[in-house]
C-alpha cells in the first residue's frame, strides 16, 4: 500500500542524493519525493511518497533512519496528517470549451495563472486524489502540458 | 604537536587531528593533491606512514590492520585515480563492518566540477559505499570533520567513513580548535538493549530443548566473546559461527559446531534445520548461511540481536528483535537467565550423531598434497593461535573449515563482498597491528596476484608475514562451479600455461620462497616459515589441482540438503 513519509534532514549538499540513490540502491519504489526548506534553514523537510507491503515499508524506515543526515523520520500514513500536492494543468483552449474548462476548474477550485488564445494554465491545490481526478476530467479537453510538484505533508495540529 | 588556539594550515591541521585520534599508522600514496601533506608528513615522527604500491592495497592493509586490532584503518590518498583506485577496499569494509577512515586529496575547490586534471567526484562514488562522507569546503571544519568521520567509523555499527580535501583547503590557514566533544543529531546508535526483551529471551532459552547460537562477526566488533563463551557453557548452548564470526567461541571447545551455510559442516546446518531456538548474535541472515530462506531454521523460534536494525527482519523475519550492542546484550542475558538449569545432554547427543555422520576428514596421500592437509598442519603447529587471514575461494572455505580458531580477531577474510586480491595487503596490514602472534595468509594463486605489488610493502618493512599459497593453477572455487553446475566446461579457470613461476617472483621480490609437494615436505616448510622472522616468506604449497570443497549447499538450495562428495553429487541426505 501507499506510504506518505516525512522527513527531517540535514540541509546540506548532497542529502537528497544520498536519499534517492539509497531508494534505488536497495530496489525501493520511490512515487515522489519533495524537498524544501524549513522554519530552521539548517533543516530540510522531505516528503516521499512510496508503495510497499509492510515488510518493505519497515525496511524503508529503517534505512532512511540509518542515513547519518537523516533527523527524523515519520511515517504519516496512519497518523492525522494534512496533504497536499500543486498541480499546474496546460490545456487547449478552443471556443467550444472554453466553457467548460471554466466550469470544472471552479469545481475543483482551480486559479487561472495564464490564459493566451490557444491555451489556458489553471494551478490547482489538493490531496493527490483530487489532482488525479482534475487531471482525469480535464483530459478530454487536451492537455497541453502539466506539472506536479509531488506531495508534500505536515501533521496535523493538537486540539 | 600543536595546540588549540594555534594557527596552522589545514595539512598540519590533519595530522594533528590524527594524532588527538591516537592514530599509528597510515597507509597512503603521493600524489599531486596531497604534495602539501606529505611536506608536512616529511617531518612527522609519531605517526608512521606506510608508503603502498597500489591504493586499493592501502584499503585492505588500513582494513587488515583494524580487524587484527579492533582500532580504526586509515587510509590516505591523492584525487582522481588514486581515490578511485579506493573503491574495491572501501566496499569490502563496508559489506565487512571494518571502522575504516579514508582521506582522498581533491583539486582545488574552485576547479571542483570543471573535469579538471585528476578530478573525480568520489564523494558522489563513494556514497553508496561508505557509512558516511564528506567533502571538506572550508578549513575550519577541517578538524572538527575529521572528529566526526572517527566517531562515526568506529560508534554504532562500524564501517568505511571518506573525507574528501581540497588542494586548498589543506593550503589555507586557520585556527586549530579540536572539538572536545562530537554531536550528529541524525546519528544515535542503540547501544543498551531493551530489558524487556531481554528478560523475555533469556526464559526463551531457558526453556528450549534444542538451542543454538548462531554467531556472526558482530560480536568480535563488539568484544564479546567472554560473554559469549560464559553463557553458551553455563547453559550447554552449541555455538555455529558464519564466516565473520569464527574464533568468537573457541573451535577446539567441544559445544563449537564450526561454521554454517553454503560450505559450512553439516552438522550445523542439521542443527539449523532442526534447533526449536534460534539466537542469533551480530549476525545478518546472509543468504550464504541462510540458503532458501523459506525452509531456513522452520522449527525455531528465532531471536535476533543486533546493532543494526536494518539487518532485522531484512532476509529472514524473527520472532523476537533485540536491538543493541552484542556485548551489551550478551552480559544482560547472563545476569537475567534463571537459576535453574535445563538437561541439553539429548540435544547434544543428537548433534554428535551429525558430526559422526559426516564428519570433515580428507584422505593423505604421501607423494601428493591436499589443502586441507596444509591448513590443518598450520592450525596444529600454530595451535590456532595465528592471525589467520585468507584470500577468496576454495582455500578461504577450507581454512573456515579446518583451522580451529580459539581467540577472536583471528580470521581475517573477504566475507560479503569476496574480494580476490584482499589477502595479501590485509595480512600487512595485521603484522603492522600485531606482532606477538604469527600472521598467517592462506591465499590461492589467481588472487595473490591481484595485488601481488604489495609484496614490496611486506619486504621493505621486514613483516614476518607467512604467504601459504595454496597453488592449484586453478580459479578452483569457478573450477569447482564449472564441474558441479556448468556442463564441465572449464572456460578461462585453468592457470597452468599462464601461471609465473611464484618461487622465483618471490625472490625477485627479496622475499624468502620454499616450496612444497607432498606432505612431508609440505610440513616441514610450514616448520621452517613459522620459525623465520626476519621478514616475509612464501611457500609455494603445489597442491593436488582439482580437489573441491565440500560439503556444499547448492546456491539458492536447502541448508538441509547438501553435497557432500564429488563421486555422486547427486548424494543428498
Ligand atoms: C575480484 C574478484 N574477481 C572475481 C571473483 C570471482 N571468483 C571467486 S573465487 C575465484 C577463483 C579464485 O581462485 P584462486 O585465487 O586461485 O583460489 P582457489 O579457489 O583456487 O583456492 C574467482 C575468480 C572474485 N571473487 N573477486
Ligand atoms: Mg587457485
Amino acid at each position: 500500500m501507499k506510504h506518505l513519509i516525512s522527513v527531517l534532514v540535514e540541509n546540506k549538499f548532497g542529502t537528497l542524493n544520498r536519499v534517492a540513490s539509497m531508494f534505488s540502491a536497495r530496489g525501493f519504489n520511490l512515487e515522489s519525493i519533495s524537498i524544501g526548506e524549513t522554519e530552521d534553514p539548517e533543516i530540510s523537510r522531505m516528503t516521499i511518497v512510496t508503495k510497499g507491503e509492510d515488510r518493505i515499508i519497515s525496511q524503508v524506515l529503517k534505512q532512511l533512519n540509518r542515513l547519518i543526515d537523516t533527523i527524523k523520520v515519520t511515517d504519516l500514513t496512519h497518523q492525522p496528517h494534512v496533504e497536499r500536492e500543486l498541480l499546474l494543468l496546460s490545456l487547449k483552449l478552443g471556443k467550444s470549451t472554453q466553457h467548460e474548462i471554466f466550469e470544472l476548474a471552479n469545481v475543483f477550485k482551480g486559479k487561472v495563472v495564464d490564459i493566451k488564445q490557444k491555451s489556458i494554465t489553471i494551478e490547482f491545490v489538493g490531496s493527490p486524489e483530487k489532482i488525479n481526478t482534475a487531471i482525469d476530467l480535464f483530459r478530454p479537453f487536451g492537455i497541453r502540458e502539466l506539472a506536479r510538484s509531488g506531495a508534500v505533508a505536515i501533521h496535523r495540529g493538537e486540539s | 604537536m600543536h595546540t588549540n588556539g594555534q594557527k596552522l594550515i589545514g595539512s598540519e591541521i590533519f595530522f594533528e587531528c590524527l594524532r588527538r585520534e591516537n592514530v599509528e599508522y597510515i597507509f597512503g600514496y603521493p600524489g599531486g593533491a596531497l604534495l602539501k601533506v606529505y611536506e608536512i608528513l616529511h617531518d612527522v615522527v609519531d605517526i608512521k606512514h606506510i608508503l603502498v604500491r597500489h591504493e586499493q592495497g592501502a584499503t585492505h592493509m588500513a582494513e587488515g590492520y583494524s580487524r587484527a586490532t579492533g582500532r580504526p584503518g586509515v587510509v590516505l590518498v591523492t584525487s582522481g585515480p588514486g581515490a578511485t583506485n579506493t573503491v574495491t577496499g572501501i566496499t569490502n569494509a563496508y559489506m565487512d563492518s571494518t571502522p575504516l577512515v579514508v582521506f582522498t586529496g581533491q583539486v582545488p575547490s574552485s576547479l571542483i566540477g570543471n573535469d579538471a586534471f585528476q578530478e573525480a567526484d568520489i564523494v558522489g562514488i563513494t556514497r553508496p559505499i561508505t557509512k558516511h562522507n564528506f567533502l571538506v569546503k572550508d578549513v575550519r571544519e577541517l578538524a572538527s570533520t575529521i572528529r566526526k568521520a572517527f566517531f562515526l567509523a568506529t560508534n554504532g555499527r562500524p564501517g568505511p567513513v571518506l573525507v574528501d580535501m581540497p588542494k586548498d583547503v589543506l593550503n589555507a590557514e586557520c585556527i586549530f580548535e579540536w572539538p572536545e566533544s562530537v554531536e550528529i543529531r541524525g546519528f544515535k546508535p542503540t547501544i543498551k538493549c531493551h530489558s524487556n526483551q531481554v528478560q523475555k529471551a533469556a526464559r526463551l532459552i531457558a526453556d528450549a530443548k534444542r538451542p543454538l547460537f548462531y554467531i556472526g562477526g558482530g560480536v568480535i566488533s563488539a568484544g564479546a566473546s567472554e560473554e559469549l563463551r560464559k553463557i553458551a557453557i553455563d547453559q550447554q548452548i552449541p555455538v555455529t559461527m558464519t564466516l565473520q564470526g569464527l574464533g568468537a567461541f573457541p573451535g577446539d571447545h567441544p559445544l563449537s559446531m564450526g561454521m554454517l551455510g553454503m560450505h559450512g559442516t553439516f552438522w550445523s546446518n542439521q542443527a539449523v534445520s532442526h534447533c526449536d531456538l534460534l539466537i542469533a548474535v551480530g549476525a545478518r541472515f546472509d543468504d550464504r548461511v541462510t540458503g532458501k530462506v523459506d525452509t531456513f531454521a522452520t522449527q525455531a523460534y528465532k531471536i535476533h540481536n543486533d546493532i543494526d536494525p536494518t539487518n532485522v527482519d531484512k532476509n529472514i523475519k524473527v520472532d523476537l528483535p533485540v536491538v543493541g550492542d552484542s556485548k551489551d546484550f550478551l552480559a544482560s542475558l547472563i545476569e537475567a537467565m534463571p537459576k535453574t538449569k535445563e538437561d541439553r545432554s539429548a540435544w547434544l547427543a543428537e548433534i554428535e550423531e551429525w558430526r559422526k555422520q559426516c564428519p570433515l576428514d580428507y584422505d593423505n596421500e604421501p607423494d601428493s598434497l591436499k589443502t586441507e592437509f596444509v591448513i590443518d598442519e598450520v592450525s596444529k603447529q600454530t595451535e590456532g593461535h595465528a592471525v589467520i587471514v585468507t584470500d577468496v575461494g576454495q582455500h578461504q572455505m577450507w581454512t573456515s573449515q579446518y583451522y580451529k580458531f580459539t581467540e577472536p580477531r583471528s580470521i581475517i577474510t573477504s566475507g560479503g563482498l569476496g574480494t580476490m586480491g584482499f589477502g595479501l595487503p590485509s595480512a600487512i596490514g595485521a603484522a603492522f597491528g600485531v606482532t606477538d602472534r604469527p600472521i598467517v595468509l592462506f591465499s590461492g594463486d589467481g588472487g595473490l596476484m591481484m595485488n601481488i605489488q604489495e609484496l614490496v610493502t611486506a619486504v621493505y618493512n621486514k613483516l614476518p608475514v607467512k604467504i601459504f599459497l595454496i597453488n592449484n593453477s586453478y580459479l578452483g572455487m569457478v573450477r569447482q562451479w564449472q564441474e558441479l553446475f556448468h556442463k564441465e566446461k572449464y572456460s578461462f579457470t585453468d592457470l597452468e600455461a599462464s601461471n609465473p613461476d611464484f618461487v622465483r617472483v618471490a625472490e625477485a621480490f627479496g622475499c624468502k620462497a620454499l616450496s612444497a609437494n607432498n606432505p612431508e615436505s609440505a610440513r616441514n616448510a610450514i616448520t621452517e616459515a613459522l620459525a623465520y622472522h626476519e621478514g616475509p616468506v612464501l611457500v609455494d604449497f603445489r597442491v593436488i589441482r582439482k580437489d573441491m570443497v565440500f560439503p556444499m549447499v547448492p546456491a539458492g538450495g536447502s541448508i538441509s540438503d547438501m553435497l557432500l562428495a564429488r563421486l555422486n553429487p547427486k548424494t543428498m541426505v
